[in-house]
């Protein structure tokens, strides 16, 4: 008699086909165990199978890419012997069902990627999109997300210095929350998982196992429907105090030499961190369950091996390091077990009560694993919108235009969201939320490293290719806006559903996209994550390729400059060409009836992207401009706005006199453009002219309001209050 | 002068603290783990900021048990001065050093921002830098920093002049807008009867060093530098 039914196979997210792999594997029929680790390890979170195809196409290395995609997290050279260790990561299937825990257990998710490779945490980022703001469901949301952000990273003292937030109707059913974690370590101190030494023992530290989190991987790897609502319980709990522990005790393991391979139980918590461990060594793993620290009484070995409880991390010791190991985690009062040996089968071999319940072979377990090249079809070219067309419906002044916008959900201000991560402990956080990108100093140091999150899925929808390298470009972008030189990017990828091709087409033009950018700006991709099935009942969200971005300041004290306004009286400068694009734009998108989120996006000419950025990071670089700030959603009125706010200093804008309607070029979104200050304009439009970039003086600083043109005015106190209102308004009593 | 900074597992602003007294002080702290009883004789002991032992049952309440607590409450008694910033102004009235408690913010929500703040009495040693009704700016980071206290402990605080800072709007005014979490008379920090224990809400280290974007903090460490140097 059989004991896997058909209907075993379907609960466990298996196709018939991919079962019979896995008798072909196995030689006969799995155990239950078996098959619980076959469906987590094959399934779309822990596997890539519908992406990774797609995914080997991106650029990943660098001289400066120590350690590409592959391990918990990517890691790259920033000099004087350090590196940077950073990854994003999605919980967004988990924090649409329960919010605060989702959210939280994301933040705490990546901080171990980061720190199970042996860097101090420094800095928190995190990209959020939500549904449309009337939906019923939004506010709770966003609450819930936030506060749970903020929760986990204000608890474990790691300051939370930035991101962004998005409204979109298409996230009504699929919200998404991508943390990413950026940490510093010495070059050579970086801890990696491949498990080694026959006979070596494995040991369990953290917290212990309970029964939170089984198959949230699985859950993870399928669309929502109604009832998604019954799947609370496959969230897990965070415990920030417990992370703080386990944080502080691993670094002070790592700094001796007992740890030879470490790697954190994250999603399919014990099954996918004993595979990676032992795929990556080329080693087997045997493990006695029985001495795995469980929470709860009765546990089967399923539970065990398929639990996602937080805050607990696997590896491999030196033989006779064990008891000093112990006393590091006993003293942090943290569970420390030795569980199991490294073995020369290539085999997880599992024991329970005495009885072997799980053999499986691990090679190909891993290197067996479903890989799909699912059909696609390319989004099919949107049509390019005319100018007057646009315009056509929209009729209004300039600086009323400018309120609505600036207080629209998607450009007002975010100090509601920021204002609950605590963003300056840690004592080293050089701009605090709110500009282009946040600069945190290298702890002791005088360099620091530019951090920043971006992607416009209103462009990806359109054009993905075009949006893939908006994505990529405006990272690069706002990194140089802050006189940083760009370095390397993790990317987070969502989508919807991969069965559907024009979801892969989706998917498809981005990675095109990307590539593209990452190539011509020697900007590679060290670290990812992608999660697919963002779809309920049918409806995707918009394609999502988010961009966590990292860049190096050498020195704090003269390579950056200020994002806001500094002195009255200075000439504005405007770098970059100006066509007045407005397919996609958020004027379009605020004002316009029969053009909103029409059109094409705003190509990205890399040549001039590159050529555009570093002219202007040498002026920064070179203390040639006061301020700078990207051009980015809602053009270069809105640029100018917020650098008046962020500066407290008004200023003039003057109109085009030839050629592009006042509208287009005031809201246009062309893209490879910058805004500085300065009080020597000649001598830069000059260098800009023999640069062979784009430059133009477009007003001047100064005064208590801001003039467009012959005196529409509007003064910075209104603009101020229309900026800072729509949050704390929208989210007042929730 | 030697500084002891009390370590929890659950502190997160101790390193903050540390550079801070580094910077004004030329010489580094004594980083003292919380579990060990025997604390060294020093002349200023900090409890810093963070989350102690997780702060899940009421913040500082569990810090407040822990054995080096208790040997700091005898060292206050002695006359030693005792700084507690943030998660350190609740254990400190956890362990009953300081009067009232610090309920959740009357937002509900975690704030981290700067605020002003006035000093209501520079005549202590923390507050030797500062002059009697300046205006400083330094950030607040808390969940629970509502200070309270009954109407009787107000009074005596008003009275014996214990109020060490207030929240107030940039011209010193201390008004219900300028208070960012709902504190009793705006109190952002007390003293004790001896005037040698304080306790405050915002994070005076997180802005002494002028690249962080303010400096106000600073003269906090140079004071107690200052004055405790003198007393050797």
């Amino acid at each position: 008699m059989s004991e896997i039914t058909p209907e075993i196979v379907g609960e466990h997210g298996l196709t018939p086909e991919e079962y019979q792999r896995v008798l072909r594997i196995m030689g006969r029929e799995p155990k239950m165990t078996e098959l619980g680790i076959f469906s987590v390890m094959w399934s779309e979170h822990c596997s890539y199978k519908s992406s990774k195809f797609w995914l080997k196409k991106l650029p990943t290395e660098a001289p400066w890419v120590i350690c590409g995609p592959g391990e918990n997290a990517g890691v790259i050279d920033i000099g004087e012997g350090k590196a940077c260790i950073f990854k994003m990561e999605s919980h967004n299937h988990p924090s649409f069902i329960e919010p605060y825990q989702g959210a939280a257990t994301g933040v705490g998710g990546i901080l171990r990627d980061i720190f199970t490779m042996g860097a101090r945490p420094v800095a928190n980022m995190n990209a959020l999109r939500f549904g449309a703001p009337e939906h019923p469901k939004t506010r709770h949301l966003v609450g819930g997300v936030v506060a749970g952000i903020g929760g986990y990273g204000n608890c474990i003292g790691i300051p939370t210095v930035g991101g962004e937030v998005n409204f979109d109707p298409s996230y009504n059913g699929n919200i998404l929350v991508n943390a990413m974690t950026v940490g510093i370590a010495d070059t050579d101190k970086i801890f990696y998982s491949a498990a080694a030494g026959i006979g070596n023992p494995v040991v369990y530290v953290g917290s212990k196992t309970g029964r939170d989190g089984i198959h949230g991987a699985t859950m993870a790897s399928a669309e929502f429907d109604d009832d998604s609502e019954e799947k609370r319980p496959t969230v897990q709990v965070g415990d920030p105090f417990t992370e703080k522990l386990l944080l502080e005790a691993c670094l002070e393991l790592m700094a001796t030499d007992a740890i030879i391979a470490i790697q954190d139980m994250g999603a399919a918590g014990l099954t996918s961190s004993s595979v990676e461990m032992s795929d990556k060594g080329g080693v087997g793993i045997e493990f006695d369950l029985d001495r795995v620290p469980v929470r709860e009484e009765a546990m089967t070995p399923y539970e065990i091996m398929l639990s996602e409880s937080q805050e607990r991390m696997l590896m491999v010791l030196k033989p006779g390091r064990e008891n000093m190991a112990r006393k590091i985690f006993e003293k942090w009062e943290l569970d420390f077990a030795i569980i199991g040996t490294v073995t020369d089968t290539n085999r997880l071999v599992l024991k329970s009560g005495g009885e072997e319940i799980c053999n499986i072979p691990v090679p190909p377990l891993v290197a067996e694993a479903p890989e799909y090249e699912r059909p696609w079809v390319a989004t099919p070219p949107p049509r390019v919108l005319a100018i007057d067309d646009a315009l056509a419906d929209i009729n209004i002044a300039p600086t009323d235009a400018l309120a609505r916008l600036v207080a629209s959900p998607d450009l007002c201000s975010r100090r509601w969201v920021w204002e609950q991560y605590d963003h300056m402990v840690m004592a080293d956080t050089l701009r605090r939320p709110g500009a282009d990108a946040a600069i945190v100093r290298v702890h002791g140091t005088d360099r620091a490293l530019a951090i920043t999150t971006d992607c416009t899925p209103r462009y990806c929808v359109a054009d993905p290719v075009q949006g893939g390298r908006q994505a990529v470009a405006e990272a690069w972008r706002n990194l140089t806006a802050s006189g940083a030189k760009p370095l390397a990017i993790t990317d987070n990828m969502n989508f919807g559903n991969p069965e559907r091709p024009e979801i892969m087409g989706q998917f498809a033009g981005c990675i095109e996209g990307m590539t593209d950018a990452c190539l011509a700006l020697d900007f590679p991709v060290v670290s990812g994550n992608v999660s697919l099935y963002n779809e309920t009942n049918g409806t995707g969200i918009l394609p999502t390729p988010a961009i966590g971005g990292v860049g190096l300041i050498e020195d704090v004290n003269n390579d950056t400059t200020s994002a806001g306004f500094t002195a009255e009286g200075e000439a504005i400068l405007l770098i970059g060409n100006t066509s007045g694009h407005l397919g996609r734009s958020m004027l379009l998108r605020v004002f316009s009836d029969n053009y909103r989120d029409a059109g094409a996006p705003p190509p990205v000419d890399l040549e001039a992207e590159r050529r555009n950025g570093d002219f202007v990071r040498d002026l920064i670089v070179g203390d040639r401009v006061s301020a700078c700030h990207d051009v980015s959603d809602g053009g270069l009125l809105v640029a100018a706005a917020e650098m008046a706010l962020l500066g407290s200093i008004g200023a003039e804008i003057s109109l085009p006199t030839t050629g592009i309607p006042a509208f287009a070029w005031l809201f246009g979104e062309d893209q490879s453009r910058y805004i500085t200050t300065t009080s020597a304009p000649e001598e830069v439009l000059t260098a800009a002219n023999s640069a062979g970039v784009p430059a133009i003086m477009i007003g001047t600083t100064g005064g208590p309001q801001l003039t467009v043109g012959d005196g529409n005015s509007i003064s910075l106190l209104e603009l101020r209050n229309a900026h800072e209102s729509w949050f704390p308004e929208y989210m007042a009593d929730v | 002068m030697k500084a002891a900074v009390i370590v929890s597992p659950g502190s997160n602003c101790d390193r903050d603290v540390q550079v801070a007294l580094q910077q004004s002080a030329g010489s580094e702290p004594i980083m003292h783990w919380h579990g060990d009883a025997n604390l060294p004789d020093v002349d200023l002991i900090i409890v810093p900021g963070g989350f102690a032992y997780g702060d899940y049952l009421r913040a500082g309440a569990l810090a407040a048990q822990s054995p080096v607590i208790q040997e700091v409450v005898a060292r206050a008694n002695k006359g030693v001065p005792v700084l507690g910033i943030c998660n350190g102004f609740q254990i400190l009235t956890e362990c009953g050093l300081l009067p009232g408690v610090l309920m959740r913010n009357a937002g509900l929500k975690f704030i981290c921002r700067d605020v002003d703040l006035r000093v209501e009495a520079a005549d202590t040693v923390f507050t030797l830098d500062y002059m009697d009704g300046q205006v400083i700016r330094i950030p607040v980071a808390h969940n629970e920093g509502n200070y309270f206290a009954d109407d009787a402990t107000l009074n005596r605080l008003d009275g014996e002049d214990r109020v060490a800072f207030r929240y107030c709007s940039p011209e010193g005014r201390v008004t219900d807008s300028a208070n960012p979490n709902g504190a009793a008379r705006n109190i952002a920090g007390i003293l004790n009867e001896g005037r040698n224990v304080l306790g405050m809400m915002p994070h005076p280290e997180r802005l002494a060093d002028p690249m962080l974007g303010g400096n106000d903090g600073r003269p906090m460490f140079d004071g107690l530098v200052e004055a405790l140097v003198a007393t050797e």
